[in-house]
This record gives C-alpha cells, sequence and structure tokens, in this order.
C-alpha cells in the first residue's frame, strides 16, 4: 500500500483521490494491522460482505475501478499491479516470512511470480488518464464499461446471495454453516479468486503472521479441509498465467 | 442484501439493492421492472421479498438453521455493470465512520480493492 499512497500524493494537486477497500471478513480486525502501519491520508474502508463483487465486479485482488468527475466508471474491475518503480514491493501487504520456508510457501511464491504483471503499461495509462481525462484513450466509453464488467447470469447472482449468507454467517460466529455457504458461492462463481481466497483465509494455520496465507490444508490433517481447492491446487490447475488478465488497454 | 424476514421496507430494500420502489415499479437508472400489486403491503408498504425477488429475477438464498436470507444482485444484460454510472458505495473505515464514494464527485477516483489475506 505505500507506493500507492507516495502515488496519490503525487496525483492529488491534479484532482485525483485514491479509495483503498480492504475486502474481508474479519473486519477492521482483520484489516487493522495493515492500515494502521500505512496511516493512509485517503480514505480507506473495510469491506466485510465483498460488496465490491457484487457492485463493481470484483473477482480478484488486488483490483481496481476508475471513476471520472461526473462520478462515471471509465474503467471496469480489472487487476491493479503496483506501480513499477518499487517492482520489489507487492501492491498486497508485506508479511513477515518465517526464517524457514515450509515447502508449500515456496511452491506459492513460485506461482505468484508467474502471475501476469503489467505494471508499466496499466501505470501509464493511470498517468494519462488522470492528466488527459476524457481525452485519455484508456478512459472507456459506456458500452465498452459494461462490456468489460465480468460476466454476470442467475447461477453466479446467486452464487453472490450465498456469499453474503456466508460472510454474515461467519460475522455471526456460525463458522460451520458458513462454510456451506461459501461452498455453494464457490461452485456458483468459479471464476471469483476472491470468494475462494476469503474463505480459505478463515481456516487460518496457528497464529503467526503466515496463518492467513497458507491457504490451504494444513500437513498435519489434511483431511478436514473444508473446501474443493486451495490456493496453490487452484493456480496450478487454472494456470498461474490465467490468474488475471493483465492489461489491455 | 440480508434478510431476517421475508417482508422488507422500501427503505431498506432501496439501500440494500440500489433500486427504488416507484409507481411504475422498482427503478434503476433508465431501467424499471413493473411489479406485481400483490407485492407490496397495501396497509404497512412493505414488501414481499419473494414476489419482488420473482418479478425482479433477482436471486434468494436461505439458511434456515440461522433464519437468514440473502438477496443477490441483479444480473440484467448479463453483465456486472450495467451502466457506466458508478453505483453507491457506502462502508466504514476502521473507526466506524461512514464513507460515500459520491462525495467525491468531481475527482478522478482509483477505488482500489485489496486484502490482508
Amino acid at each position: 500500500m505505500p507506493v500507492w499512497q507516495a502515488l496519490r500524493q503525487e496525483l492529488h494537486t491534479q484532482g485525483f483521490e485514491l479509495v483503498t477497500v480492504g475486502l474481508d471478513t474479519l473486519g477492521a480486525d482483520g484489516c487493522r494491522n495493515f492500515i494502521e502501519a500505512a496511516q493512509p491520508q485517503h480514505p480507506s474502508l473495510i469491506d466485510q460482505h465483498h460488496v465490491m463483487a457484487d457492485l463493481f465486479g470484483v473477482v480478484n485482488i488486488p483490483s481496481s475501478i476508475w471513476i471520472d468527475e461526473q462520478g462515471n466508471i471509465v474503467r471496469p474491475a480489472e487487476a491493479a499491479p503496483a506501480p513499477p518503480k518499487d517492482a520489489s514491493e507487492d501492491s498486497g501487504p508485506n508479511i513477515d516470512l518465517p526464517a524457514v520456508m515450509p515447502p508449500r510457501l515456496v511452491e506459492m511464491m513460485g506461482e505468484a511470480v508467474k502471475i501476469p504483471n503489467s505494471s508499466v503499461d496499466y501505470h501509464a495509462a493511470l498517468r494519462d488518464w488522470v492528466a488527459q481525462g476524457s481525452e485519455s484513450e484508456y478512459a472507456m466509453d459506456e458500452a465498452k464499461v459494461v462490456q468489460r464488467s465480468r460476466p454476470r447470469n442467475e447461477d453466479t447472482a446467486l452464487g453472490h446471495a450465498h456469499f453474503e449468507l456466508a460472510t454474515q454467517l461467519e460475522m455471526d460466529g456460525n463458522h460451520a454453516l458458513a462454510i456451506k455457504h461459501f461452498r455453494l458461492a464457490h461452485e456458483l462463481v468459479p471464476d471469483s479468486w476472491t470468494f475462494r481466497r476469503q474463505a480459505w483465509s478463515l481456516e487460518k494455520l496457528g497464529d503467526g503472521p503466515i496463518s492467513r496465507f497458507w491457504q490451504g490444508p494444513n500437513p498435519e490433517n489434511p483431511e478436514d479441509w473444508p473446501y474443493e481447492g486451495d490456493w496453490l491446487a487452484d493456480i496450478k490447475r487454472e494456470g498461474a498465467e490465467n490468474y488475471n488478465e493483465g492489461f489491455k488497454g | 442484501m440480508l434478510l431476517k424476514s421475508l417482508s422488507v421496507s422500501k427503505t431498506d430494500f432501496e439501500l440494500g439493492t440500489g433500486w427504488s420502489i416507484k409507481p411504475e415499479g422498482a427503478c434503476k437508472g433508465d431501467i424499471c421492472i413493473p411489479l406485481p400489486e400483490s407485492s407490496i403491503d397495501a396497509d404497512s408498504g412493505m414488501l414481499n421479498v419473494n414476489e419482488v425477488a420473482s418479478a425482479m429475477n433477482l436471486p434468494l438464498a436461505h439458511e434456515p438453521q440461522a433464519k437468514l436470507w440473502a438477496m443477490g444482485p441483479d444480473s440484467i444484460g448479463g453483465r456486472a455493470l450495467s451502466s457506466a454510472k458508478a453505483p453507491e458505495l457506502q462502508l466504514p473505515d476502521i473507526d466506524g465512520n461512514e464513507f460515500k464514494l459520491s462525495s467525491l464527485k468531481g475527482k478522478k477516483v482509483l477505488v482500489y480493492a485489496w486484502a490482508p489475506y
């Protein structure tokens, strides 16, 4: 997040504002450490039910939506890579990695580096839009914005309803029932990584800094894992190169 | 939107779904979907969720053990967005202060979704 804050400070005088939204059913408790460390000057919000998925079609993180001065979307939800200057810093939160990395984490990082990263193109486009507004070739017209937003049908819409039920059940302390509805959401909205990652992150491995990043079965009792897939299995099956669509201009 | 019963006030429905209840039906932007007369209680003005959901083709998920329902988004046009007009986004910050995206009209805004996992 710090790199995004630097970008926001730079572009703020040009009438630009950044709004960050933490998608986490655990709410402020889940996001607090990252937000307090960042001390943002911009609006920094918490989204426990993933309304960003309902309203904008967010299926992955990090994602962005661009909105112009009139309140019109000019780019629908798409992958939002960190600025290119500091490629070593992921746009997501940084975590303290253990001194000895478990093989699963090594393998996960090996997959993560294969995920498309259009940082240079994305940020050139962003600066072009901030400078030129609707004249920018990267600002889409309404038809293109709608057409580029995620496909949705009755099944995926029902999946969103099950996800909202799941998040509320989790917040109410009813974890077993939450799992039931998370599973239905995963089945009905197979292209949402956030719906999956959210659910997996609630099956914490211990209490350490990697507990929510493990995103898969505990090696000591893998049979207790309540989901069909996990981060590593799913990214291998789908291919890291398909994790997001990259920047398409 | 989450529901603890299958009867909801117009105000809550509007806040939860972004659809306004007008004499011509449920409306958002240029689109209005007619609602059957029976879907609105003449005395209380409360909406019958099953009838409204059916008329608008909104999905309804149910968890009987928790007596909880959730109504999903519409899928008009087969896309997440049915127009370029940014929907209202109202969410709290970590201190619980509510923020509205519409308060930033007049600025270029980048909404950035992230997660701590």
